[in-house]
């Protein structure tokens, strides 16, 4: 184990395992907020809420899934940038991608966004007056759907969480498939699959989740 | 002088057998104590380094590339032959040994080239174990093919790229030893003298090729490994850093040169396309297979190929030797396309090629049999020439590709100086005077793994290790001479450059001292090399100085040497008065134009002696004893 | 044709190095990239000036030698080439062309063009072999190989070592030229022994000798002249993971001499 952490190429691996289970948290993430969809936004946020012990259990793991994550892509980047002294004075690249080329700065950037995203929808502690804790709903559950209303209807919100979405799309549509090959889950068979199914994936969670604030912000979806 | 190569008596077959049960032995915990100097990396240097470093030796191995992996070597493509006899063919240890001598032309030493044939075993056992990826077949054993025009199937092969994987295989070994201490690599090193200490090599000089110091290093035994010579004709298949520095040091030290006019002119390269040229491509002979080679009957027909009508083709090589058609062997067909290149009747830049025809194979098996077969290579040629074979035939011309001559070695592949041994190519012991396809890799692993751990240790078991160093006045005083010399080089300061005076030489050798060669054109060669020697010393300019990086000071230095071994190739080619393998001879020749071979008065081996700067060198012979095989007219009719 | 350079030249390791406009005249379509350069030289050196320093030997694209950043990717355009085997007809009139070193902390450069990759070497000499010696191996056909596999070994086994993906990789890491040593070995029977010991001690000898890591960016397979596999990176990967939990031990390569029987 030690030797996994110390060195480069262990460092990957897990760089590669907390990238796939944050790809699993997001996935899930979307599908509860797809319950916004059938009116049972609420009631899902309640039910996540109801045994508090599982839940900060689950935050903790998560937690420290995303410190790894961001703390090994931090070293590993400052290795890369020491093996590569100076530039070339024109430069051609033929295979990599502004996506994979710019994972620290979008990863960076989600980082970012992540603690606004805790500090407004789950601790609530910006714009408050509208926060689910504050405002309950007819069955008295806080009222997550009305705190979604209330804040995107504003432009510099749904701005932000566009631009965070944006992000993470770059982000994930390189860091999927690159986990399935830092983790030698494929071969040359598959590897364009992944390749292809990664971005698709990425897409598909860029649609999902840039839905809800859209909608609210061009009033599709409303109070 | 009457040299005499120490072959062990008793028979053919049990010859190798008797010599290693009468060699000395190292104690293991005193072999440490002896150092071995091998310079070059390729085949026969990697695989010795790596075996005598693994035995306990201290070995210092050097070559002038930036990796032991880049030796030349690795540019074989075909294939290294074995007597195994996996397909059942009816080969065999004599067989490989019968063909190699006939192959050869009667040019070789019998108990050498059966040795050579005995190993060739344990080179291909010891390859796999390394992870030499050779082809196999379904069943997961080693595949063969003929190769060469040869009978039997005994040629294993790792795709096109044979003598890549063989060296990596031998290269793996040896960073295998580097990482265990017992070998010290030495890379972009190239040697510059060997330092003869009363009649024994004790070290070599050599020069730092990135920061210009002229070092020595002393030893027990020195190994000299660094290729063949080919490239005295300027234009060659070799590398283009392959040189014959190293060996000619030796010579000029006193070791004796042989037959260096046996040089080996390969039949199917792509031809020159200008002046510029810098180093010609082969294209493996198996195109020969498939292709009908062929020129305009008229000469200076410069109609396009597919213009000229069927008759008025000439299919010179189904002409003249119906047997073999196309697939005559190299030396005969190279023969031949100069010969009709000669008579005006060539194609493309220059009148410089033959045609190879795939029109009439495509019309037979089909274009996509053919780019089964030999798509990477028609690739390779689109990639050179911008010509697309499957449309218009393949222009092809010889060039030079290999050197049977080299250093003189006996039986233990020592030459007659004491405690200096002579691996691969640059040794002349096995191919007699003409080399067959495949067996190149056989003899450099040969030597390499399965000889020189052997004979070396004979040798030093009955010396004290350890007895000179590199501050001994032979070593200062070779030192002192580089420097001298690398000084006088720089001096001239003349307005032409290294390459203007290396493509001239090559010109000479090329016309007159390649294939063929006559009295009159070799005597003309020994006119011309001395003057552009004579002017390369004092017309040539060299920018930059010695104590750095300066690949024209490198370049300048080889090509000094190879003006002065052309004249030597030269003078054994006028000595040489017969024509056989790759030595031929316009005066002695068949009434149909076959060669003709003198066995009474040339079966013997021709080294020469150094005698001093501009001083006629010495010649001494080897006689040739054939007791197991009979002389044969090597016919392809 | 005629043709504008410009080329990177460093007098050694302290120079720091700038790029020269040179001017080329009369390139014929027929001349490789490297001839071009020796006629650059040619009238560089008459002209009493330093001619550019270039690493080539064989010419023919196998040995590896020859290692130019041309217009920004490693042995040029044109893809599945060495920079010797880069013709000047993929090249029009009037061109500029920026030729530069590999550049890489892990191959510092020497003069000019020319790197020192002996890393690339020691990386190999850290374990990328199989520890078979001299004689007393059993026959060759002892040992089956399936046919796949030994094809796939050789597919990998055609790297060479030119250091192209290193120059290429955004990262500068050497991956695809371990991933080819360790998959051409760990595909074959007599090299699965060593398997774990191999992968381990060639890829920490990898990040001591200053390489980057692989974030899977794939320039390295697209400028490979030799196209070495992607998969391979997999496999490599793969190797690594089933590496986990081996315990390393000195490599004892010792030299028999070393191991004394009698005291």
């Amino acid at each position: 184990m030690k030797s996994l952490i110390k060195n480069a190429a262990g460092r990957k691996i897990f760089m590669a395992v907390t990238g796939q289970l944050m790809v699993l948290f997001i996935i899930i993430h979307v599908i509860g907020n797809s319950t916004i969809y059938f009116g049972v936004l609420n009631s899902y946020a309640d039910h996540l809420h109801a045994v508090p012990f599982l839940l900060w259990v689950f935050r903790l793991v998560m937690l420290t899934v995303f410190l790894i994550h961001v703390l090994f892509g931090i070293l590993l980047t400052l290795d890369n940038c020491s093996a590569r002294p100076g530039s070339y004075a024109v430069r051609a690249y033929r295979q990599s991608t502004f996506a994979s080329r710019n994972m620290i700065w979008t990863g960076l950037l989600i980082c970012l966004f992540l603690f606004y995203h805790l500090l407004h929808f789950t601790f609530q502690i910006i714009r408050p007056e509208v926060s689910a804790g504050v405002n309950s709903d007819a069955m008295g559950r806080p009222d997550v759907f009305n705190m979604l209303v209330m804040n995107f209807q504003h432009f510099s919100v749904t701005l932000i969480y566009i631009l965070a979405i944006v992000a993470l799309v770059l982000h994930l549509s390189h860091g999927i498939q690159s986990s399935f090959q830092t983790l030698g889950l494929n071969n040359e068979r598959t590897l364009p699959v992944i390749t292809k199914g990664g971005s698709i994936v990425a897409y598909v969670l860029f649609f999902g989740y840039i839905a809800i604030p859209v909608m609210i912000f061009i009033g599709i979806l409303h109070g | 002088m009457i040299l005499d190569g120490k072959c062990p008596s008793g028979p053919l077959s049990e010859k190798w057998d008797k010599r290693r049960s009468e060699m000395r032995l190292i104690n293991p915990s005193n072999k440490r104590r002896y150092k071995i100097i091998v310079v070059g990396t390729g085949l026969a240097g990697a695989s010795a380094a790596a075996s005598l470093g693994e035995l306990g030796y201290n070995v210092e191995a050097f070559c002038y590339q930036d990796s032991p992996r880049r030796a030349h070597s690795i540019a074989a493509q075909g294939g290294i032959n074995a007597a195994k006899n996996y397909p059942n063919d009816g080969d065999g240890i004599y067989r490989l040994f019968y063909d190699t001598i006939k192959g050869g032309d009667f040019r070789s030493r019998e108990a050498n080239v059966y040795r050579l044939a005995q190993v060739s075993n344990n080179i291909i056992d010891q390859c796999v174990a390394q992870g030499v990826p050779f082809a196999r077949d379904y069943a997961g054993y080693l595949d063969n093919r003929s190769f060469g025009g040869a009978q039997v199937s005994r040629t294993f092969y790792a795709k096109g790229q044979t003598g890549q994987q063989l060296l990596l295989g031998a290269y793996s070994a040896l960073s295998r030893q580097i990482n265990a201490g017992s070998v010290r690599l030495h890379t972009r090193t190239e040697m510059l003298d060997l330092v003869v200490i009363e009649g024994e090599a004790r070290g070599i000089t050599v020069r730092d090729m990135i920061t210009g110091e002229i070092r020595s290093y002393a030893a027990d035994a020195v190994c000299l490994c660094s290729g063949g010579y080919i490239n005295v004709f300027c234009l060659s298949t070799n590398g283009m850093g392959s040189n014959v520095t190293a060996a000619y040091r030796a010579y000029k030290k006193g070791a004796f040169l042989a037959n260096p006019c046996f040089t080996q002119i390969h039949p199917t390269c792509i031809p020159v396309s200008g002046d510029h040229q810098s180093k010609l491509t082969l294209m493996s002979e198996s195109l020969r297979n498939d292709g009908r080679v062929w020129v305009p009957k008229k000469t200076g027909d410069n109609r396009s190929p597919r213009e000229i009508p069927e008759e008025e083709r000439d299919y010179y090589l189904e002409r003249k030797y119906p047997g073999f058609g196309n697939l005559a062997p190299r030396d005969i067909s190279s023969r031949a396309a100069k010969e009709v290149c000669d008579e005006g009747r060539g194609v493309g830049p220059g009148g410089r090629g033959v045609y190879l025809d795939f029109a009439g194979a495509i019309a037979r098996i089909g274009e996509s049999v053919i780019r089964q077969r030999y798509g990477n290579l028609f690739d390779m040629y689109e990639r050179i020439t911008g010509e697309n074979a499957y449309r218009q035939p393949m222009r092809i011309y010889p060039a030079p590709h290999y050197a049977m001559g080299g250093l003189w070695v006996d039986y233990n592949l020592e030459s007659n100086i004491r405690g200096l041994f002579v691996l691969g190519e640059a040794n002349f012991s096995d191919h007699g005077a003409n080399r067959l396809g495949a067996s190149a890799l056989m003899q450099g692993l040969g030597d390499g793994y399965f000889i020189i751990p052997y004979t070396i240790a004979d040798y030093l078991a009955q010396r004290t290790p350890g007895t000179v160093t590199s501050e001994h006045p032979e070593f200062r005083r070779s030192r002192d001479e580089r420097a001298v010399e690398i000084k006088r080089l720089f001096s001239i300061n003349g307005r032409k450059s290294v390459n203007d005076f290396y493509r001239e030489l090559g010109g000479v050798m090329w016309d007159y001292a390649g294939l063929p060669r006559s009295e009159e054109s070799l005597k003309k060669a020994l006119e011309l090399i001395p003057r552009i020697r004579a002017e390369f010393w004092e017309n040539v300019k060299i920018p930059g100085s010695g104590s750095e990086l300066n690949q024209e000071l490198e370049k300048a230095g080889r090509v000094a040497d190879f003006l002065e071994f052309g004249e030597l190739i030269t003078l054994d080619a006028l000595h040489r008065n017969e024509s056989c393998g790759s030595h031929f001879r316009v005066e002695y020749q068949m009434p149909d134009g076959e060669a003709r071979r003198d066995d009474e008065n040339f079966c013997y081996v021709g080294a020469w002696q150094y005698m001093g700067a501009d001083k006629m060198p010495e010649l001494h012979k080897e006689p040739l004893d054939f007791e197991n095989i009979q002389l044969s007219v090597r016919s392809y009719k | 044709m005629n043709l504008t350079l410009f080329v990177w030249r460093q007098k050694g390791p302290e120079d720091t190095g700038r790029l020269e406009r040179y001017e080329a005249g009369d390139i014929s379509t027929g001349m490789s990239f490297l001839e071009m350069l020796d006629v650059v030289n040619d009238k560089l050196i008459k002209n009493g000036e330093e001619p550019i320093a270039f690493d080539h030997d064989c010419r023919e694209g196998i040995c590896g030698t020859c290692s130019q950043v041309i217009n920004g990717v490693p042995h040029g355009p044109e893809g599945k080439t060495t920079v010797c085997q880069l013709h000047m007809r993929n090249f029009s009139d009037g061109d500029t062309i920026y030729i530069e070193p590999l550049k890489s902390k892990a191959f510092p450069v020497i003069s000019d063009l020319i790197v020192d990759r002996s890393a690339l070497d020691r990386i190999i000499q850290a374990g990328g072999y199989i520890s078979v010696h001299t004689g007393g191996v059993p026959d060759a056909n002892t040992i089956l190989v399936a046919k796949h596999d030994a094809d796939t070994a050789m597919d990998a086994a055609e790297c060479i070592g030119c250091g192209a993906c290193v120059a290429a990789c955004p990262n500068g890491s050497a991956m695809l030229f371990l991933a080819a040593r360790v998959s051409h070995l760990a595909m074959l029977p007599q090299g699965r022994v060593e398997a774990k010991r191999r992968v381990r001690s060639m890829i920490s000898a990898m990040s001591k000798e200053g390489f980057g890591n692989c974030s899977n960016h794939y320039e390295c397979h697209a400028v490979c002249p030799k196209g070495i596999k992607l998969s391979f990176i997999a496999k490599l990967n793969r190797e690594f993971i089933k590496a986990f939990g081996y315990v390393a031990e000195k490599d004892s390569a010792a030299r028999p001499a070393d191991v004394s029987i009698a005291d």
